[in-house]
């Protein structure tokens, strides 16, 4: 989170709504540990990363859904599962959990 | 001041804190910040649940850990409290001040070590005892530049010095090296490591041996020559070999390739 500081302050000073997008935790391998975090902004502009490029994009969707008030603050699941074939998952095979909620507190 | 702006400001400080975030559970989304003095901002959304997470977060802020806790709507952690009871997952992210790597000798390749350890995220001071060379012209991209010996350098700040932290000694010269060894080696600093061909190391030995360095224990502790053999010869090429054996020495791997091994790669 360290390194999105000065996107989400220069977005908050244009008076932007921000989301936030955490690693929480990771099963198996993955590319970066839980604190690996990302800023969306209302706009779809985006600092930092939680993987290695493999589901930053559906990020983008589920941080502008909750930004948008469709959906709630949550945790979010990529990977694979044996009852559900997520859309997107990391290459590495591994499960990635995150937390998205706007950046209002 | 709201919670974010509490955080941000001691992230950027360098100063400890610990962000907590109910992310399951009753308030999910609430958030508190934690320093070591206690609860600084925020609120998981009663007193109970707060003082018992505010706690455990502290716990987890002293080992720099990052993980998710669960509790009890009131912050009950024991397993026969949380039977019937709905569960709160809590995210607890520990923000340490970054590492801290202190290079001896401001020669050539001290700039590019101290270029490498600044990707790596270190606070970076070179210290040299001679003025004309330790200059902040010759190493901007160091934190802090010290003109002074090692003795003293260690004598005032090496109780900051911890596991995470290391400590490198370039300077090739028996003034500075055996009592920058010394020095460290009174430190918690994860990784010493001391520069010279085999022929100096086994000099040096022997000057270690005269001031007392006999010790398996210690002599485990310094590498030396310092760095993984990679066959490099340019200061960035040794750069980069002694960031890698600093960071196998943490995770205690053995720095062979990962396609000549099977195991877990994280």
């Amino acid at each position: 989170m360290r390194e999105l500081l000065s996107d989400i302050d220069r977005w908050q000073t244009d008076g932007k709504r921000v989301a936030i997008a955490r690693v929480v935790d990771i099963e198996g391998s993955g590319p970066r540990g839980a604190g690996a975090a990302m800023a969306v902004n209302q706009d779809g502009e985006v600092s930092g990363s939680v993987s290695g490029g493999c589901v930053e994009s559906a990020v983008v969707s589920e941080a502008l859904a909750i930004l948008s008030g469709e959906q709630p603050s949550r945790v979010v699941t990529f990977g694979y599962s044996d009852d559900e074939a997520f859309a997107v998952g990391l290459t590495c095979g591994g499960i990635i959990h995150l937390f998205i909620q706007p950046l209002e507190w | 001041m709201g919670s974010y702006q509490t955080f941000s400001a001691h992230v950027r400080d360098n100063s400890p804190v610990a962000l907590v975030t109910v992310i399951e559970g009753p308030h999910v989304g609430s958030t508190m910040v934690v320093t070591p003095v206690g609860i600084v901002g925020g609120s998981l959304g009663n007193s109970d649940i707060d003082r018992v997470v505010g706690r455990d977060a502290l716990g987890e802020l002293e080992a720099g850990r990052t993980l998710v806790r669960h509790y009890g709507p009131h912050g009950e952690s024991t397993p026969e409290d949380l039977i019937d009871t709905e569960t709160v997952r809590i995210f607890i992210e520990s923000f340490s001040p970054p590492p801290l790597m202190w290079i001896f000798g401001a020669v050539d390749f001290t700039a590019a070590l101290a270029r490498v350890a600044k990707v790596l995220g270190y606070h970076v001071t070179v210290c040299d005892a001679r003025e004309v060379f330790a200059t902040r012209r010759r190493f901007p991209m160091a934190d802090d530049v010290k003109v002074t010996w090692p003795t003293p350098m260690f004598t005032e700040n090496g109780h900051r010095l911890s596991s995470r932290d290391a400590v490198c000694i370039l300077t090739h010269d028996p003034k500075f090296d055996v009592p920058a060894i010394q020095g460290a080696l009174a430190t918690s600093a994860g990784y010493i490591g001391v520069m010279g061909s085999r022929k100096t190391h086994a000099k040096r030995l022997e000057r270690m041996a005269e001031v007392g360095i006999t010790s398996a224990a210690d002599l485990a502790r310094i590498h030396s020559p310092i760095g993984l053999d990679l066959g490099g010869r340019t200061p960035e090429e040794t750069a980069i070999s002694i960031v890698g054996e600093i960071i196998a020495t943490r995770t205690g791997r053995n720095a062979s390739p990962l396609g000549a091994s099977d195991g877990a790669i994280h």
